[in-house]
């Protein structure tokens, strides 16, 4: 037997990797699901080589003139029918013949929709003579780095980096306080500092494999781009990643069960679920709560990752969501240490 | 071995254990009232009562789980104050509801508990003390309770405690893991080690300890060895019976003339249950069953046993030890 079987610092990371290789839905949720939402999401918002809108016209004269645009599928049907599939979400636009020229029905609070109309309009009005006062050229980018996919990677590593982090730490805490577990071993020699630094060493070890599994499996399959410096990208997951742990420790610093841990959990996650700007930027919600979502140790992660990824922004460039992180990180874990209940 | 009947004399840094004046208190519950305790070297010593007795709340305070309100709590000459990290390494701890890891190995638990330890026993001797050979490489999850408790044991055994603390060992085992479980005490024992339990099972008590505290509402009630205990209430033997009086007969049994008869030493009535204590079964029975005669009363049950732990407690509440 070797001495390191002696450390117990050894032998409480290597009881943490343990419990976590041998628990198969922990395995599924950490490296599984991310990769199977990134898929989900990379198919639904994929980008069509032209975004083709569909659209209707009353007469064939119209439908011709509409099918000039590349984006639009035309095709032509009755005002009745033409309704009925407006109504059911066939077609964006109906364009209808009238005596004294054309109306458009469509929906104006649907994006879709609105463009569908202003590329019928334009081709409606081209087909009627119009030229354009200014002359216009369009330069096409079709590059990886601004597509659906490349905003919404870096959102969900920094999601899978929270979700790993707090429901890790937390269920295994709460866990081992429900059965005594955690009297038991205060019972004994062991020095509590390390109970925790092992927590701190299977998380880390884990974040290295859950972060190469997850950004290798998105720039091989979807060749997602990662601009800035890697070491540099190493060292933001590293904080998230301790940020979060910290805020897994507070949670789960006094619960005695499962299911108050459960509630707790759920309560510090949905908030940044919702409004940290994983699916969409969080720069859309209302200037008043602006700043609490900056506050956010997920709005903070996702930004760092997203400057780091698609922008190429080094860290001394994002100094906010950095020291957003750290707060997140002292704070709490300075906290959990003094109230956290060993029994 | 001997048994010191009275420890006072002895200087609190030979004795393994020291409680003076300990009370706790939680919220408005008084857990525990004024503890005085001494527990010698090699000794195994008992804590003998009911559920919410204060056994759990007595061991905890001594295993420096539990701070107690006030009173002085010395093991092995030292105390929690000043030398906690010295003596978690020098006891051994089994608390009553402890569940390792389902998904550790038993080895796996064992290795990590010798690990917190600076000397002990190594990791095979600890599983072949708890006879847990077989289920070295077994998986937590799959142990029955009696192998559970066992691997508990072997965990409080890794670091070679001189002082082993045991809260209610066996409770929720099957008879044949129980006295499995017994015979591991019993090998320490002989070892010479210094154990601590708890227990509400007076033949376990009985059985194991060298001396016994009988607890209730967190005090004290009797202190001795089971020999001692039971002698105190006078015989040696427990007479139960019941009885229904003539018909037509108003009169109450007289028990003051059952407590007459020579050789009968005192006298209770627990659930409609008459026990008279009684120093010598064959000279008393023949008296008592020609007092019922006498006083006209019908019996409807009758039997004797010999006087037990659980006849003592009976004897200083008025309760079974098991009413809850």
């Amino acid at each position: 037997m070797n001495k390191l079987q002696f450390s117990s610092l050894y032998q409480l990371s290597i009881m943490r990797f343990r419990l976590t290789l041998r628990e198969p839905e922990a395995i599924f949720w950490v490296f599984i699901f991310p990769i199977l939402l990134a898929v989900g999401l990379g198919i639904a918002f994929r980008n069509r080589p032209a975004d083709v809108l569909q659209v209707a016209a009353t007469t064939p004269q119209l439908t011709r003139a509409l099918a000039t645009d590349k984006g639009l599928d035309a095709s032509t049907m009755d005002e009745p029918t033409g309704s009925r599939a407006l109504a059911n979400g066939s077609i964006l636009l109906l364009a209808i013949q009238q005596p004294d020229g054309v109306a458009y029905q469509f929906d104006d609070t649907n994006p879709d929709a609105r463009t569908a109309h202003l590329l019928a309009d334009r081709a409606l009005q081209t087909a009627a003579g119009r030229s354009n006062p200014l002359p216009a050229t369009d330069r096409l980018v079709h590059q990886p780095g601004s597509r659906y996919i490349d905003f919404v990677v870096p959102g969900l590593l920094g999601m899978n980096l929270m979700g790993s982090a707090i429901w890790g730490i937390g269920f295994s805490i709460v866990e081992a306080r429900q059965k005594k577990l955690l009297k038991r071993l205060v019972a004994s020699p062991m020095r509590r500092w390390q109970f925790l630094a092992a927590y701190l060493i299977s998380r880390l070890t884990m974040l290295v494999l859950e972060v190469v599994a997850f950004l290798g499996f998105a720039r091989l399959i979807f060749a997602v781009p990662i601009h800035g410096s890697l070491w540099q990208l190493a060292l933001l997951c590293i904080l998230a990643s301790l940020s979060f742990s910290a805020l897994g420790l507070l949670v789960s610093s006094r619960a005695r069960t499962m299911e108050a841990a459960s509630g707790l959990m759920n309560l510090v996650m949905l908030p940044m679920w919702i409004l940290s700007g994983v699916f969409f930027s969080a720069s859309r919600f209302p200037a008043v709560i602006q700043p609490i979502v900056r506050a956010l140790p997920l709005t903070a992660a996702i930004d760092a990752l997203r400057g780091n990824m698609l922008q190429g922004i080094g860290l001394q460039h994002m100094l906010a969501p950095i020291a957003v992180l750290l707060a997140w990180l002292a704070v709490p874990f300075a906290v959990s240490v003094r109230i956290f209940r060993w029994r | 071995m001997p048994v010191p009947h009275d420890a006072s004399h002895t200087s609190a840094e030979t004795l393994a254990l020291l409680l003076r004046g300990v009370r706790k208190t939680f919220a408005d519950v008084v857990a525990v009232e004024r503890l005085d305790l001494e527990v010698a070297r090699a000794e195994c010593f008992g804590l003998l009562g009911p559920n919410g007795a204060g056994k759990t709340t007595t061991i905890e305070i001594c295993e420096g789980l539990t701070a107690p309100d006030e009173g002085t709590v010395k093991l092995l000459g030292l105390n929690w104050h000043s030398h906690a990290a010295e003596l978690r390494q020098r006891i051994g701890v089994q608390l009553q509801e402890t569940q390792f890891p389902d998904k550790l190995s038993v080895e796996e638990v064992l290795r990590l508990f010798r690990s917190f330890f600076r000397r002990g026993i190594t990791v095979d001797e600890s599983i072949r003390t708890a006879q847990l050979e077989e289920k070295r490489a077994a998986r937590v999850g799959t142990l029955s309770g009696g192998q559970k408790q066992r691997l508990a044991m072997a965990c409080a055994l890794v670091g070679a405690p001189e002082l082993l603390f045991l809260d209610e060992p066996t409770t929720g085992l099957d008879p044949q893991a129980r006295r499995h479980l017994w015979d591991l005490v019993d090998q320490l024992k002989q070892a010479g080690r210094t154990i601590i339990l708890t227990t509400h099972y007076m033949e376990e008590a009985e059985r194991l300890c060298d001396r016994v505290a009988i607890m209730d509402h967190g005090r004290v009630l009797a202190l001795g060895t089971p020999q001692q205990l039971i002698a105190s209430i006078g015989g040696e033997h427990i007479v139960e019976f019941a009885f229904t009086a003539r018909v037509n007969e108003s009169s109450a049994a007289d028990i003051a003339l059952f407590t007459a008869i020579p050789g009968v030493q005192s006298h209770r009535t627990v659930a409609g249950l008459h026990q008279l204590s009684v120093r010598e079964l064959h000279t008393a029975v023949p008296c008592i069953f020609a007092e019922l005669d006498r006083q006209g009363l019908h019996l409807s049950e009758f039997r004797t046993h010999s006087a037990t732990l659980e006849d003592v407690f009976v004897g200083l509440t008025g309760r079974n030890l098991r009413d809850e």
